[in-house]
């Protein structure tokens, strides 16, 4: 994540959006979503369970940390304190993080990465169809460009939970496993308490997740059907991502992927 | 009057020749990682222009755009550029990254194509719309084999070597290739 000298996608005059609380609040959320998750995926490297298989974790990865370099950037440019990237990336603690909590979750079985990719793959299509419309300008650029890789992240989830989910017996098991072990994440992702403020601030710029549930369960729902996995019903559910409440693995997370740029500040490659 | 014209910007005729060498010298720059493929032959090259003002008349200014957002290759080839400008001779060079228009695979010129398909990668197809994937396995179109050209080839993974290919392999002549993905 070293800083290039390239000027990251702005279309926006950097005068016109500056100090403004609530866009910078919003895009770091996104932003943290697609950064985390890199991070965990990125954690599969040489531990997939075939060659094809850490070439394609490896490469979702490499997308959503180029959202995550976009959207950060963008963050703290918005938010007019001189942050860089880096800086939201490596100098922020957990509780300053404001990414859902699914994205977070530990790899664990391969097939509880698939099922969280096929959650939050097909959600971050449905959002980024959204924000085409968006009237920020960045955030319908980045949009645009998202989600052609997004396609790509769902298509990618999308045959592997049919595999799995319609495969032998023991990865039938394995995938009901894991679609139990995230489905109490799902609420979250639709929930708009934590961001209200933010959707009140920036009408027609920001998305109601709310209004994302019934595309997304139209693309899940018959992908389950069809890999013959009953959709879970959980008991409990996730909440406060948005608002830096996270599970205790975010910490831990952090700590890894903070380390080398606390101890060297502002180190390159 | 004469005189003052003469110090003053160079007359369009001119600057329009200076601006297609510029063109030409940053187009003709390679890909990194395809380095058979130039960035004219990619359509990452979206504008070169010089400025316009008494402050930033020496300045070319070069828009490019990422064909991937996370790829990897987008800062070396800012500076591939500013350093083959400036050995044409250019005083000072800026180079920016837009994300819109999205770069497409469509971009990619009919000579792009043919020396994929030399060089060993299947060209992109035409573009599908974003959401119209496939869902069954196995039912994407066939891909040529840029080797042999049989028709009898195998997608192994949707992804490959570089964000912008996917990994096949030929059934003919059993060779593996990458094919770039339209997208």
């Amino acid at each position: 994540m070293t800083t290039t000298p390239t000027n990251t996608a702005s279309a926006n005059p950097a005068s016109s959006t500056t100090g403004h609380p609530a866009l910078a609040q919003y895009v770091t959320g996104l932003g943290d979503d697609a950064l985390v998750l890199s991070h965990r995926l990125a954690e599969w490297i040489t531990n997939a369970p075939q060659l094809e298989e850490d070439l394609a974790l490896a490469n979702i990865s490499l997308d959503l940390l180029g959202q995550a370099r976009t959207l950060l950037s963008y963050a703290g440019e918005v938010e007019g304190k001189g942050r860089t990237e880096d800086d939201l990336a490596y100098l922020r603690s957990e509780r300053e993080f404001r990414n859902l909590q699914l994205v977070e979750i530990p790899n664990g079985d391969f097939a509880v990465t698939i099922a969280r990719q096929l959650i939050i793959s097909a959600y971050q299509f449905e959002l980024y169809t959204a924000l085409l419309s968006s009237a920020d300008e960045t955030l319908a650029a980045l949009a645009a460009k998202a989600i052609k890789e997004v396609d790509y992240h769902r298509d990618h989830a999308t045959q592997w939970t049919l595999r799995l989910g319609d495969g032998t017996e023991q990865s039938h098991a394995r995938m009901q496993v894991a679609l139990e072990a995230t489905w109490p994440y799902v609420e979250e992702l639709f929930d708009p308490t934590d961001i209200a403020r933010e959707l009140a601030a920036l009408p027609g710029v920001a998305v109601d997740p709310s209004t994302l549930r019934e595309s997304w369960t139209a693309y899940v729902r018959p992908v389950l059907v069809e890999a013959t996995m009953p959709e879970p019903q959980p008991n409990r559910r996730s909440r406060g991502g948005r608002r830096g409440l996270h599970t205790e693995y975010l910490g831990h997370m952090l700590a890894e992927m903070q380390i080398l740029h606390r101890a060297h500040p502002g180190v390159t490659w | 009057m004469t005189a003052t014209l003469a110090a003053g910007p160079a007359p369009t005729a001119d600057r329009a020749t200076v601006l297609q060498r510029w063109r030409t010298v940053a187009g003709e720059v390679s890909d990194p990682e395809i380095p058979v493929l130039t960035l004219a032959d990619l359509g990452i090259l979206r504008d070169v222009t010089c400025g316009t003002g008494a402050a930033d008349a020496d300045t070319v200014m070069v828009t490019l755009t990422p064909t991937y957002t996370g790829c990897p290759a987008t800062a070396v080839i800012a500076g591939d550029v500013e350093a083959a400008l400036r050995a044409a001779g250019a005083e000072q060079v800026r180079v920016r990254t837009v994300l819109s228009p999205a770069w497409t695979t469509d971009w990619i010129s009919e000579d792009g194509r043919r020396k994929l398909q030399e060089y060993g990668i299947a060209p992109p197809g035409a573009c599908r719309p974003a959401g119209s994937a496939p869902r069954s396995i196995g039912l994407t179109l066939s891909v040529r084999c840029p080797r042999c050209g049989s028709g009898r080839t195998r997608e192994v993974s949707r992804f490959g070597s570089t964000p912008c290919k996917s990994h096949w392999t030929c059934q003919a002549c059993l060779e593996p290739f990458d094919n770039f993905k339209a997208i």
